[in-house]
């Protein structure tokens, strides 16, 4: 909300500059968003009165005008503007003045006859965006004053952000009371007389959602003159607070809106049907709002009816038929108190957040009604003329909102502050603010004007009082918590510890969005059912991830267009799994590798990396554990990786995870030309570790064999060293394998490999002959199991 | 000394003519001369047959003790020896030098050049929001607080109605929220967890609750996904003086520099009292600048006392607990920390970007 400084000090003087209040309001929780001139700079213009005007000798759409520049002094001004006339009073920019745009006013000739200065426009001073002709001024402001001073220019207007619960600072009036509250000074609110009744015509009205409209205020006047002017000081500061005049009866409750925080309503007498009826929008009601919009009503939207239907939604918007013009005549002026439910989030969802609805949202006061109608009404009989009706009310107390004595204790100020706040300055503080205040023992009882909602609880009130008396004030003081050790699960690999296992293997962390393209992740987890958002901001981003693949994928993508070539990335996140209504989320750890495994260098031959690059990453990670034995490597098919490169990774014999190559033919729709190696496994299994239990150390040597095997292509590793260790007994310590050979000397469909047997027993020194027979037993073992044979 | 044998058995030719003297003293110095001066072992080897080989003049000189009269030979003999050891343990010292040398000589030659850089792997590096993340975590946890997570996907309940934000609230206006067809949605910050730590009912609390948020926005200032850290503190006596001195310390910490802080009265539904904090421009110090709007102040989190319904909807008394909150963006403070001047970067995961905080 705008408001100008100069406003507020007719509310509240002494008030001290600009940047002071600024700066008040802050501290107090009125946030000051930005401070602004009220009028661009510019200099040497003045209150100038025209004389006379005559025609340009030369020239038929110029002017020569005499005008009072003040003391005695008559200056020629060429003008062109349409609207000068003798008597008029304009602001004259004399030989000097510069104007907003800069320019410097210079005596000139304009076709043959001397100009001493210029009669300026509105726009051409910043004052409006009306060019057409020259700026209309007050006929009371006397010539030769300046005109910055004479229409308190030099003045600033605070853009004030405020919090959705202070709806009483949407005023002049409320902000002015908050900074007579600050400053401790007297409020000074305009005057409001009741104006008499000069005729006798009501306007029936009819609420029969009473406690959506608990009070509704309505008046008639009639023979308004819808073409009046409202006056400069009132069209000077609605400019101020962002507003353009247009029509009297719109300035007048725009301006009292602006003044009271009551927002009204005026409707063209001529155009209301029968009675005005504040009902809930009927089943396929629709409604033409002032913007043009035809809109349909929800059931739970407040109407203002008449006889023909809805003509406004209550509290948001007026319709477009019933509206004020230029030919109105008679008026009907509405000034109600919707309760906030009933309004709250109606105009959001119509993408109607308007003036009105912001403060009926918020609450106005319910006790402003009839106020501003006197207000409004005395304003616009100023304006327009016009001969008013008597005031109408139609109040529902029951329905209006209660304001109940809120307690407030002395220790609980000060337990919640950690401050002990004198208690007269509590009242004083308090009482300003317009509460009722009684002391009691142990504190207070209050309670909070109609103006205020969100007064209901000592924590309010504590809060008021702080922030009043200066958060600034409170100290800072360190709590006492007692000692307490929070769980520490030994068997649990950190986060931490894992991404930094991964940063030492050369991988780039990254975080990518929960949500993702549908189409990119549909090539990327065919049939993996997505959640979907119901309002994506993008259809690139619609769909919650199932896999962290597809940002990384993008990621690579991106990446490789900024001619990165080489790429080891991961992410730790979480991925969203359907199940059935609900959604799983599972936190996952996954990679993606394209290029070498380690950059280029000249000691290195830069072989693109394999899946047995990432897969040692992923074994280191999963050694974190300290259970490496749990999980098995198994070749797997999967959807979008290369047949028979791709396995599924087990543990305890249910599959956590998977690691392979993108498939070509998907790498090939992804304009990957290599295509990237991945894994992805489940974060709770990965780390789901186990404290160490020491093994006592044998003491005797260990006898390493080392057996050259053929078996059959088909035969995996990982079954020779389960075979193997069966065979072996408790002396074998370890299986590894040193040498996979295919080629010279082996028939095809065979392969060789090497094993080492490390032997050792605990309470002896092992004999040859004990270790023969182990490699024995295996030999055969495995010969008989999986075709294997010594190599010759 | 003289030794009156040595010119007699000099004329066979076996000694260098130069160790015939006729003083053991002179012949100790000529020989260590000649000790030094062989350059390689091969003359260190001849040098040392000349003096101790079976034809060498210390050998010689034994040799000719026989010839003395009795009464000389005992002190003759030890004189010689003891001239002897002393040039074994010379040319055991030239000996011993010369061979290092010779070896560093053949070390040399296969020297290699150490400018080139090292083989192997190098490493990548965390995102800078994970890398804020470690840190906050590490603060907070030496400071006493906990590591709380909670689930990204929330009901209304845990993101609103627990948090004292209604339906029809004018507050939700400002979470613009991703909803799912199933009626839940993505949180729309970090406060859920204090809900869900608070159910838990284990009291007193300390405890930080960093994690991934979401609000369907997007432009240069803001990205529909980003990283919150809540805290929340509830025990008997908790105060607004407590939140103040946590925050400073906290900030100062984080900072690693003395900073002035504002609390500006503020508004959040889920705390009463509640307050914006402004810090000091760490870019400017409070001077004014692009970055702080030339105010001096940057906005960085908001904070409060929990509201007690809050309380109470989770079961805890209000009457008998109270407790602090506060939650700040963690891309916020990644930013200030480095200069970083478009939040967009950290998502767009540019490895020319990531590896800049490697």
């Amino acid at each position: 909300m705008k408001v100008s400084i100069a406003w507020l000090r007719e509310w509240v003087d002494p008030l001290p500059d600009a940047r002071t209040v600024a700066s008040q309001l802050t501290l107090a929780g009125l946030e000051v968003g930005g401070t602004e001139p009220a009028a661009p700079e510019f200099s040497g213009v003045i209150v100038g009165k025209v004389l006379g005007v005559a025609r340009h000798p030369d020239a038929d759409k110029l002017s020569v005008c005499q005008v009072d520049a003040g003391s005695d002094e008559r200056l020629s001004i060429v003008c062109g503007a349409p609207n000068v006339h003798a008597g008029m009073t304009a602001p004259l920019a004399m030989v000097g003045a510069r104007l907003p745009d800069g320019a410097q006013i210079r005596a000139a000739r304009l076709r043959g006859v001397e100009s001493q200065g210029m009669l300026c426009s509105g726009k051409e001073l910043g004052l409006s965006q009306d060019a057409s002709g020259i700026l209309a001024l007050p006929e009371t402001l006397i010539a030769g004053m300046d005109l910055r001073e004479a229409l308190t220019l030099d003045d600033s207007v605070l853009d004030l952000e405020l919090t959705p619960n202070r709806g009483d600072c949407l005023s002049v009036a409320g902000v002015a009371r908050e900074l007579a509250v600050i400053n401790r000074t007297r409020l000074t609110p305009a005057p409001v007389e009741p104006v008499t009744a000069v005729i006798e015509d009501r306007f029936a009205v009819e609420v029969q959602a009473a406690n959506a409209c608990p009070r509704f205020v309505g008046r008639v006047i009639r023979g308004i003159d819808g073409t009046a002017a409202a006056p400069f000081w009132m069209i000077e500061r609605l400019r101020r607070s962002g507003i353009r005049s247009i029509h009297p009866v719109v300035d007048v409750t725009n301006y009292v809106m602006l003044e009271l925080g009551q927002p009204m309503h005026g409707y063209d007498l001529a155009r209301l049907e029968d009675r005005i009826i504040v009902r809930l929008a009927r089943p396929g009601e629709k409604l033409e709002l002032l913007d043009g919009r035809t809109v349909p009503l929800d059931s739970d939207v407040l109407v203002i009816a008449d006889g023909s239907g809805a003509i406004g939604m209550a509290g948001i918007m007026g319709g477009e038929v019933t509206g004020v013009s230029a030919t109105t005549r008679d008026v009907f002026l509405e000034s109600a108190f919707f309760a906030p439910a009933a309004i709250a989030a109606r105009a959001r969802r119509y993408g109607l957040t308007t003036d009105a609805s912001q403060r009926f949202e918020r609450g106005v006061d319910y006790e402003m009604q009839a106020r501003a109608m006197e207000r409004a009404t005395g304003l616009l009989l100023d304006m327009a003329g016009g001969t008013p009706g008597p005031l109408t009310e139609i109040c529902a107390s029951s329905g209006l909102p209660q304001r109940a004595a809120v307690s407030l204790r002395r220790e609980r100020l000060e337990r919640l502050l950690g401050l002990r706040i004198a208690d007269d300055r509590v009242g004083d503080i308090l009482r300003r603010l317009g509460m009722r205040v009684a002391a009691t023992g142990q504190g207070w009882q209050v309670t909070p004007p109609s103006f205020r909602f969100d007064v209901a609880i000592a924590e309010d009130l504590v809060e008021e009082i702080a922030r009043i008396h200066g958060y600034d004030q409170v100290p800072e003081t360190d709590a006492q918590i007692p000692q307490q050790f929070a769980a520490h699960d030994e068997a649990r690999v950190d986060t931490a510890r894992m991404k930094l296992l991964l940063v030492d293997r050369g991988y780039q962390e990254t975080i990518t969005y929960s949500f993702v393209d549908p189409a990119l992740q549909s090539l990327l987890a065919p049939g993996t059912e997505a959640v979907e958002l119901a309002n994506p901001i993008s259809s690139e981003m619609s769909v919650m991830r199932v896999s962290l693949w597809p940002g990384l994928v993008a990621v690579a993508r991106e990446n490789l267009n900024r001619q990165q070539e080489r790429l080891r990335i991961f992410e730790i996140g979480v991925r969203f799994l359907a199940q059935g209504p609900d959604v799983l989320e599972q936190k996952v750890c996954a990679g993606l590798v394209i290029g070498s495994p380690a950059p280029e260098q000249w000691s290195l031959k830069g072989e693109a990396a394999d899946v047995y690059d990432v897969k040692s990453d992923v074994e280191a990670v999963l050694r974190l554990s300290g259970r490496f034995d749990a999980f098995r490597f198994e070749t797997a098919a999967h959807p979008i990786l290369r047949p028979g490169q791709s396995a599924h990774i087990l543990r305890d014999g249910s599959v956590v995870g998977w690691l392979g190559e993108l498939h070509p033919e998907i790498a090939r729709q992804l304009a990957l030309t290599f295509p990237p190696l991945l894994f992805e496994f489940d974060f709770e299994a990965a780390t789901a570790g186990r404290v160490p239990v020491f093994a006592s150390i044998s003491r005797f040597p260990a006898i390493r064999r080392d057996l050259a095997l053929v078996v059959p292509e088909a035969v995996p590793f990982a079954k020779l060293r389960e075979v193997a260790r069966r065979a072996a007994g408790e002396l074998l310590q370890s299986v590894e394998v040193f040498d996979v050979y295919r080629g010279a000397g082996i028939d095809s469909g065979l392969k060789s490999i090497a094993l080492s047997l490390i032997l050792q027993d605990s309470s002896r020194t092992l004999t040859v002959e004990d270790a023969d027979a182990v490699v024995q037993a295996v030999v055969t073992r495995l010969g008989e199991e999986l075709e294997a044979r010594i190599r010759d | 000394m003289r030794l009156p044998a040595q010119r007699r058995r000099a004329a066979n030719g076996s000694v260098w003519l130069k160790y015939i003297v006729h003083d053991l003293t002179e012949l100790l110095e000529r020989a260590r001369s000649d000790i030094a001066a062989s350059g390689d072992l091969r003359s260190l080897d001849e040098v040392r047959v000349r003096l101790l080989g079976k034809k060498g003049a210390i050998t010689e000189q034994l040799k000719a003790v026989g010839s003395l009269p009795v009464s000389e030979r005992p002190a003759a003999g030890q004189a010689i020896n003891r001239v002897k050891q002393e040039l074994q343990s010379v040319l055991e010292g030239r000996r011993a030098e010369l061979e290092r040398a010779r070896v560093e000589a053949q070390l040399g030659a296969r020297s290699v050049d150490m400018t080139l850089p090292g083989r192997g792997q190098v490493s990548g590096g965390l995102h800078p929001v994970t890398r804020t993340l470690e840190r906050l975590r590490t603060l907070f946890e030496r400071a006493g607080f906990s590591v709380a997570e909670g689930p990204e996907i929330e009901d209304e309940f845990h993101n609103f109605e627990a948090l004292n934000i209604p339906a029809l609230h004018p507050a939700r206006a400002e979470h613009d929220t991703f909803y799912l067809r199933n009626g839940t949605l993505l949180r729309t910050h970090t406060s859920p967890v204090q809900i869900r730590c608070l159910l838990e009912g284990k009291l007193p609390l300390r405890v930080i609750a960093p994690g991934r948020v979401y609000r369907r926005d997007s432009d240069v200032t803001h990205t529909p996904m980003f990283h919150q850290l809540e805290a929340l503190a509830v025990d008997t006596d908790i105060s607004f003086a407590n939140l103040k001195a946590v925050l400073h310390g906290f900030l100062q910490a984080f900072f690693e520099r003395e900073l002035d802080l504002r609390f500006r009265p503020s508004y959040f539904p889920f705390t009463e009292p509640s307050a914006e904090v402004d810090m000091q421009c760490v870019i400017c110090n409070g001077a004014g600048c692009r970055v702080c709007s030339r105010t001096g102040w940057l906005e960085i989190l908001g904070c409060g006392m929990v509201h007690p319904n809050v309380l109470r909807i989770c079961g805890v008394d209000p009457e008998c607990c109270t407790g602090y909150a506060f939650g700040l963006g963690i891309d916020r403070l990644a930013m200030l920390r480095y200069g970083i001047d478009d939040l967009r970067l950290f998502f767009e995961n540019d490895l020319r970007f990531l590896r800049q905080f490697n």
